[in-house]
C-alpha cells in the first residue's frame, strides 16, 4: 500500500480527520450489488459517468434479472451493476471485483457463487440483517456468511438503511444514493460532477427530490470519511481530445440521426428497447418519429414500406424479434429495398436470457431465411463503433439496395464506455434520393451485369410506375417462372455482396503478423479478447488476435492472416460441444458460430472457445483458454488480473 | 430533394394529360372468369380516372391471395409484398410520404386470418387509405380451403365435412376497434353500388375499409348465387352522409335509412344476418389520422448536426 497526501476534493472534506490509507492502483472493479428495484442503475450511472468525466477509463456492465421486482432479499433477485474503471482506457469488464457494495447477504450471496468477487474483495454490507428481529434473516445471513467464508473477503458493515432513513422515509429511494457517497469518498470522486448527474438524472423530477438525492450522497461520503480507514487513489490521464460517454443502445440511437434516419420502427424487447427509448426523447427535433408497431413483424414492415418510399428506415430489435422478422427481411432483399435491422442479440434459443449477453444470431442473421437471400451482416466491436455502425449500415443499405444487420449485443447495449466525440458529417445524413424523370425504356430492376447494381426507383418518381413483388421476378419486375431469370435474379443479388466486399480492407491484425495461434473474436468481445493476448504476450507467448467486424461478407484476406499461424481458435459467446463429452467426436462436435463459418470460408481446421454464461466473457477465462489452446497437456495456471 | 419539389415536378407533369379509365389498367387481370375481383378493379380504374390521379403518386400495396394479384393490373406504384403484411407496408409508406395516395388490396385469408393483428392495429392507427377487403369466403390462389369468412358448415378441401366454426364477420370486428373512422360494405355483383362506395372511402379522410362481396366461381360459386339472383335479400343503407348511388331504388327496393355517425345502430345492423346490407356503416371524418398526428417538422441536414452537436453536451466528459 502507498501512502499519498490526501488529496483536496471540492465540497466532500478538506480536513482528514484520522489517518486514512491511500493506495494508488492502475485500475479497479466495483460492484453495487441490490434488490431489484433499489436503484443500482442509477447508482452506478452516475458512478460511471462520474468517473469519466474525471478522465478515467471506464466500462460498466449491468447486472440485471429479468424480472422487474422479483422477491427481495433472495439470491435470485439480485440488480446491480459492475464498474470496471482505471488509468487508462479500459475495454472490458475484466474479471472479478475489488470492492462491492451489497445491500443484504442473499444477493452478495449470489455473487459470490458466481465467482465475481476477488478473494480480497472489500464488501460494505448493510449492517441491518446481522442482528435482525427476524429469525429466519439472521440464519440466512448466518448461512450466507459461513459459505463466504471461503474466500478472504474483507467485510465492513455499514449502517446504509438506518444513515438513509435520516433523510428520506422510504429507504429503498435513498439507499443507491447513499452507497454513491460511499464509493464517491473511497475513490476521491468530484461531488459536483455528480451533483450536476443528480440533477440531470431526476430532471422530470422536484427540486425537492434532487436536493434529498445530493444530501443523501453526501451522507454517505461523510460516513465513510468517518469510518473508513483507506481510499484507492486511481489517476486519470486528461484526453487530448474531446470524448463521450454513453452505452451502445444510446450510441446506436444518437448514430441513427447522424445517420440521417428519420423512422425508427420498433416493438419493445429487451435488450434492445432502450434504444428506443433514447430515441424517442430526442427523435422529433430531428424531424422524425419512432412509431412503435402492433408486434415485431409490422415493425419491420413499416420500416420496409417507408424505405420502399424513399425514407431509409430502422428497425431495432432481439434475437426472438429477428425471427418474427425473417419474412419481411427476405421481402425487403427480394425487391431490393434498402433496411437497417438492429439485432441487440440475447441469450437463446426461445425467451432464453432475455437480459443477458449472447454472440448467438450470426448464422441465423446471414442464414436465417427460406431461399438465399443475401445481405450485410456487421458487427461493432465498441460502444464507439456502435455509434459509427448505424451511418456504416445505411449507407450500404442504400449503395447496395439491400438489407443491413448490425449485431451487438446485451454488453454492448449496456456497458458503458467514453469514446472520442464524433465529427458529424453533414454527407452522413445522405443526399436525398434523385427523383429525376425515370428515362423511356428503363427497366425497374435494370442490373449491372458485372454488379448487380441498379437505380432505385420510388413512388412519385415520373415515369417509373411499376410493382414490386416478392415473387420471382425479371428486370421489368414482372413476376417470372423463367428458369434463366430466376438465375439471373439470384445473381445480381449475390453479386452485390461480393462487389460490397471488394471495397473493404482485410482485418488487423492485433500482435505480430505470425506466430503460433491466432485468436479470432467478432463484435463486443473486442476488448476481453485483447486484454487476454496481451497477457500472454507479456509472458512471451505468440499469441495475436483478430476482430472481425464484417461477417457478411467477410473481409478480405482473412484465409492469408490465418495461414500464418500455426493454430486457429475463435472465442465466442455462444455454444460449441466439447470433443471428449459423451458422443461428442471431431466428427459430432457443432462448432461456435463464428468458427463454422469461417472453417467453410477458408477450409482451415479453426477450433473455437466459446462459453455462454450470460454474462460478458472475462480475459482470465479467454487467457486460461488461450494457454490450454498453446500447451493441451499442462496444467494450467490461471494468469492474476493486472 | 422536398416534398415541395416533388409536387412541382408533378405540377409539370400535370399539364395537359388528361386519364381515361383504361389508362390505369397496365395489363389484363389474370383471374378466372367470372371473378368478382374484376368488377372490383373496374370500379378503381373509374375512381381513378374521375380523380384523375397521377400514376406517378399512388401506390397500390397488397399481400398474398388471389386478389392480392390486384397492383399488377394497376397503371401506379404496387408493392406485392408478403401475406397478411399489406397494412403495414401501406403504414410505413404513408408515415414516409403522406402526399403519395395509398391503396390496399387485400383477402380474407390475408387480412382476416393471417393478418389480423395488423388489420386490428390498422384501423386504430386511423392513416388516410383506401384498403378493400375483397371477401370470398374461400382461399383461392392455395385452392379451396376454409377461410375465417366461410359460412358454417360449408366445405372445403381443409373442412370436407363442413366448417366447424361460425364465420367471422369482418363488419363486426372493424365497428368494434376503437377509432374505426370508415367501414362499409358493398359487393362485386353491384358495380354502381361498389363505385360509389368507393367514391365516399376515397373521399373519406382517414383510414376507410370497405369489405366487398366478391364472387369466386371456381371455390364458391352458390354462396353469394341466392342474394345476385334475388335483390329482394338485400338492404341498402342509404344516407345523405353515406352512398345512395342512383338507378338502384327499382331493383333493391329494401332501403334503410342509415345516419353513419350512429355506432351503435351501425354495429346492431352488422349483428344481424336476416339480410345482406350494403352501405356506410359507419363514417367518421373528424378522428385524428395517425400521420397527420404523428408529423414532425422538417430539419435540414446541417441543423441536424448542429442539434446532434449540442446533444452531444448532454454526454460529454
Amino acid at each position: 500500500m502507498i501512502r499519498l497526501c490526501r488529496l483536496e476534493n471540492e465540497t466532500l472534506s478538506s480536513v482528514a480527520t484520522k489517518d486514512i490509507n491511500i493506495s494508488e492502483v492502475s485500475e479497479h472493479t466495483v460492484e453495487i450489488i441490490t434488490n431489484s428495484g433499489e436503484g443500482a442503475q442509477k447508482c452506478a450511472q452516475i458512478f460511471g459517468q462520474t468517473c469519466a468525466k474525471m478522465g478515467n477509463g471506464v466500462w460498466t456492465v449491468e447486472i440485471i434479472p429479468a424480472e422487474i421486482e422479483p422477491p427481495h432479499h433472495t439470491v435470485t433477485s439480485t440488480s446491480g451493476n459492475i464498474i470496471r474503471f482505471g488509468t487508462d482506457k479500459v475495454t472490458n469488464w475484466g474479471d472479478q471485483s475489488k470492492l462491492a457494495v451489497a445491500f443484504n447477504d442473499q444477493v452478495l450471496l449470489s455473487r459470490h457463487r458466481l465467482d465475481s468477487l476477488h478473494d480480497n474483495c472489500i464488501i460494505l454490507q448493510e449492517s441491518l440483517w446481522e442482528n435482525h428481529e427476524d429469525e429466519d434473516i439472521r440464519r440466512m445471513y448466518r448461512e450466507a456468511m459461513e459459505e463466504m467464508s471461503s474466500k478472504n473477503y474483507r467485510f465492513v458493515n455499514v449502517p446504509i438503511e438506518e444513515e438513509a432513513l435520516k433523510i428520506v422515509s422510504n429507504p429503498s429511494h435513498g439507499k443507491n444514493m447513499f452507497a454513491l457517497g460511499l464509493l464517491a469518498e473511497i475513490y476521491q470522486r468530484d461531488v459536483s460532477i455528480i451533483e450536476r448527474q443528480i440533477a440531470h438524472i431526476f430532471r422530470l423530477k422536484s427540486q425537492k427530490v434532487i436536493d434529498s438525492n445530493i444530501e443523501l450522497v453526501k451522507a454517505g461520503a461523510a460516513w465513510a470519511r468517518e469510518n473508513l480507514d483507506f481510499q484507492f487513489h486511481i489517476p486519470s490521464v486528461p484526453a487530448e481530445e474531446e470524448r463521450i460517454v454513453m452505452n451502445g443502445n444510446q450510441a446506436c440511437g444518437l448514430g441513427s440521426i447522424a445517420a440521417g434516419m428519420e423512422l425508427c420502427s420498433m416493438y419493445p424487447i429487451t435488450p434492445a428497447t432502450s434504444v428506443s427509448h433514447e430515441l424517442a426523447e430526442v427523435i422529433e427535433n430531428y424531424g422524425g418519429i419512432v412509431h412503435q408497431a402492433e408486434d415485431e413483424i409490422a415493425a419491420a414492415g413499416v420500416a420496409i414500406g417507408a424505405s420502399y418510399a424513399g425514407k431509409v428506415a430502422l428497425t431495432v430489435t432481439s434475437g426472438p424479434g429477428m425471427a418474427l422478422k425473417t419474412e419481411f427481411i427476405a421481402l425487403a432483399i427480394m425487391v431490393e429495398v434498402p433496411l437497417v435491422v438492429l439485432d441487440v442479440q440475447r441469450g437463446g434459443p426461445s425467451t432464453g436470457l432475455p437480459t443477458k449477453v449472447e454472440q448467438s444470431d450470426l448464422l441465423s442473421s446471414i442464414y436465417g431465411q427460406p431461399g438465399d437471400a443475401p445481405r450485410v451482416v456487421i458487427a461493432p466491436r465498441s460502444i464507439e463503433e456502435c455509434f459509427h455502425s448505424m451511418v456504416t449500415a445505411r449507407r450500404i443499405a442504400e449503395t447496395f439496395r439491400t438489407v443491413v444487420i448490425v449485431l451487438t449485443d446485451a454488453n454492448l447495449a449496456t456497458g458503458v464506455q467514453q469514446f472520442t466525440r464524433p465529427e458529424l458529417d453533414v454527407r452522413w445524413q445522405q443526399g436525398p434520393i434523385d427523383q429525376s424523370p425515370v428515362p423511356e425504356g428503363l427497366r425497374p430492376y435494370e442490373w449491372d451485369p458485372k454488379t448487380g447494381m441498379s437505380r432505385r426507383i420510388i413512388p412519385g418518381m415520373p415515369g417509373g410506375a411499376h410493382t414490386v413483388t416478392g415473387l420471382a421476378h425479371d428486370e421489368l419486375s414482372l413476376v417470372s417462372y423463367h428458369p434463366s431469370g430466376n438465375e439471373l435474379g439470384m445473381r445480381m443479388r449475390s453479386r452485390k455482396l461480393a462487389v460490397f466486399q471488394s471495397t473493404l480492407m482485410p482485418p488487423e491484425v492485433h500482435g505480430d503478423e505470425e506466430g503460433d495461434l491466432l485468436v479470432v473474436g467478432w463484435g463486443s468481445t473486442h476488448g476481453a479478447i485483447e486484454e487476454a493476448v496481451d497477457r500472454a504476450r507479456a509472458e512471451g507467448r505468440k499469441v495475436s488476435s483478430c476482430q472481425l467486424t464484417f461477417l457478411s461478407p467477410l473481409e478480405p484476406g482473412i484465409k492469408d492472416i490465418f495461414s500464418k499461424f500455426d493454430k486457429v481458435m475463435t472465442v465466442e459467446i455462444n455454444y460449441s460441444d466439447t470433443v471428449g463429452d459423451p458422443y461428442i467426436t471431431e466428427e459430432t462436435r457443432r462448432y461456435g458460430q463464428l468458427a463454422w463459418l469461417l472453417r467453410a470460408h477458408t477450409l482451415i481446421d479453426i477450433d473455437c472457445w466459446t462459453s455462454c454464461p450470460g454474462q460478458p466473457l472475462r480475459p482470465k477465462d479467454i487467457y486460461q483458454n488461450i494457454i490450454a489452446k498453446l500447451e493441451p497437456s499442462q496444467d494450467i495456471e490461471i494468469g492474476e488480473a493486472s | 430533394m422536398s416534398s415541395l419539389a416533388i409536387s412541382l415536378l408533378d405540377l409539370e407533369a400535370d399539364a395537359g394529360v388528361c386519364f381515361e379509365a383504361e389508362d390505369y389498367q397496365k395489363r389484363p387481370g389474370k383471374w378466372c372468369a367470372g371473378c368478382g375481383d374484376f368488377g372490383a378493379l373496374n370500379a378503381v380504374k373509374r375512381l381513378l380516372a374521375k380523380e384523375q390521379l397521377q400514376p406517378d403518386r399512388m401506390v397500390f400495396v397488397s399481400g398474398i391471395g388471389c386478389s392480392s394479384r390486384f397492383p399488377h393490373y394497376v397503371n401506379a406504384y404496387g408493392f406485392h409484398g408478403i401475406h397478411g403484411r399489406a397494412l403495414p407496408l401501406a403504414s410505413g409508406i404513408k408515415l414516409a410520404r403522406p402526399e403519395l395516395d395509398v391503396f390496399v388490396v387485400t383477402g380474407d385469408g390475408d387480412c382476416v386470418s393471417i393478418g389480423a393483428g395488423h388489420w386490428i392495429h390498422a384501423i386504430r392507427y386511423n392513416m388516410n387509405m383506401v384498403v378493400m377487403l375483397l371477401d370470398n369466403n374461400i382461399y383461392g390462389l392455395t385452392k379451396n380451403q376454409t377461410s375465417p369468412t366461410t359460412p358454417l358448415g360449408y366445405s372445403s378441401m381443409t373442412s370436407p365435412h363442413g366448417a366447424q366454426l361460425p364465420a367471422l364477420d369482418p363488419l363486426q370486428a372493424t365497428l368494434g376497434v376503437s377509432n374505426a373512422s370508415f367501414v362499409a360494405q358493398t359487393a362485386d355483383w353491384v358495380p354502381a353500388h361498389l363505385y360509389a362506395t368507393l367514391e365516399a372511402a376515397y373521399d373519406h379522410p382517414g383510414f376507410s375499409f370497405i369489405r366487398i362481396l366478391q364472387r369466386c366461381p371456381k371455390f364458391t360459386p352458390d354462396i353469394f348465387e341466392q342474394a345476385v339472383k334475388d335483390p329482394a335479400r338485400t338492404e341498402l343503407l342509404v344516407h345523405e352522409d353515406g352512398v345512395d348511388p342512383p338507378g338502384l331504388e327499382k331493383l333493391y327496393e329494401a332501403r334503410r335509412e342509415h345516419d353513419p355517425k350512429d355506432i351503435d345502430e351501425a354495429r346492431s345492423l352488422a349483428r344481424r344476418d336476416d339480410m345482406i346490407r350494403l352501405g356506410v356503416f359507419f363514417r367518421d371524418d373528424s378522428l385524428p389520422v395517425y400521420e397527420e398526428v404523428r408529423a414532425v417538422p422538417k430539419v435540414t441536414p446541417q441543423e441536424k448536426i448542429n442539434r446532434l452537436n449540442k446533444e452531444f453536451e448532454r454526454y460529454a466528459v
